[in-house]
């Protein structure tokens, strides 16, 4: 009985050790997802939690903008993960690209949403924030607009995939988008030093010492973690989705529905 | 804590509109999406079982 080990589930390579090529393969990585999401949905609400009551109870009112500069603890967060979902995905959809592995093609269509997500909630935050701050709610300022055109680039990427038929096909078309996609990331990072921007500098710099009180880099850390969590859960939820839509008609599947 | 009142902290300082306008949307947006990606896995599921249901009948 020569029976490939795979439609088992249990590898035979999982017994010389690990080995994460396994998790590669969508009926392997399917029930992981599945274990994991409701774990790192638990860590988004605690981070998200401890984040809030750091936000509202603990950190100072600002000296300069009062109470509003509170927007800074979810419109700071939102917008690293724009950018940052942005990179994982292209990551994933490069690595689909060069491998043709099938489950690189599905995450990266499982980020994308999410992504869009975060870039709508830092220009929705950005521009409840510049009313008050700047007297206007948009100015065609080049922090804006390059975060502004990563919104058009999630769009453009699910529209493609939605676009064509073939999934493995539209991985590709999509692979590409993304992968060029990816210079806007730091236009968007360096605008404020590059341009004249309307918008202020670097809120956290890699280079220098904090210069916000610490209780507020406490808190847009939290919230950061808290968003990063969270988009780990969605992104599980909607690849195990995206498997049962893409993967109706092999075998293995049956033994999970 | 820079609160006296509840009335206070629901005002931010004159500023309640843009704070609270930008934490309840991200709140509004962040349920919606959870909801939306449950409804999708949901209805995907439903539908591979009515297709294995259909595929057992026939070949039956």
């Amino acid at each position: 009985m020569n029976r490939p080990s795979s439609i088992a589930g249990q590898p035979s390579a999982a017994a010389t050790g690990p080995n994460w090529y396994r998790y590669a393969s969508p009926q392997t990585f399917f029930p992981l997802a599945g274990k994991l999401a409701p774990w790192f949905a638990v860590a988004a609400v605690l981070f998200g939690v401890a984040g809030l009551y750091v936000a509202f109870f603990v950190a100072p009112t600002d000296q300069q903008q009062g109470e509003v500069y509170r927007v800074i603890f979810i419109h700071v967060p939102a917008a690293w993960m724009s950018m940052f979902l942005y990179v994982v995905m292209a990551f994933w959809a490069g690595l689909g690209l060069a491998f043709h592995t099938r489950l690189s093609g599905m995450m990266a269509s499982a980020l994308a949403p999410t992504g869009a997500w975060f870039t709508f909630i830092a220009l929705w935050t950005g521009s409840l924030w510049g009313k008050p701050t700047w007297g206007t709610w948009w100015v065609w300022d080049a922090r804006l607009t390059s975060e502004l055109i990563l919104l058009f680039l999630y769009f453009g990427f699910l529209a493609l995939q939605a676009a064509i038929d073939d999934p493995r096909r539209a991985d590709r078309a999509c692979a590409l988008l993304a992968l060029v996609g990816v210079v806007n990331i730091p236009v968007i990072y360096f605008s404020v030093k590059w341009w004249n921007t309307l918008h202020q500098g670097a809120s956290v710099s890699f280079t220098r010492a904090p210069t916000m009180a610490a209780t507020m880099f406490i808190g847009m850390v939290l919230l950061a973690l808290s968003f990063w969590m969270y988009s780990i859960a969605v992104a599980f939820v909607r690849v195990r989705a995206i498997i049962l839509e893409r993967e109706q008609r092999s075998d293995w599947i049956t033994e999970v529905v | 804590m820079s609160w006296g009142s509840f009335n206070e902290f629901a005002a931010m300082g004159g500023y309640g509109l843009y704070v609270w306008g930008s934490y309840a949307v991200t709140a509004i947006v962040l349920a919606a999406e959870l909801v939306l990606v449950r409804r999708r896995k949901r209805v995907a599921h439903q539908h591979l079982l009515r297709l294995r249901g259909a595929s057992i009948g026939s070949s039956e």
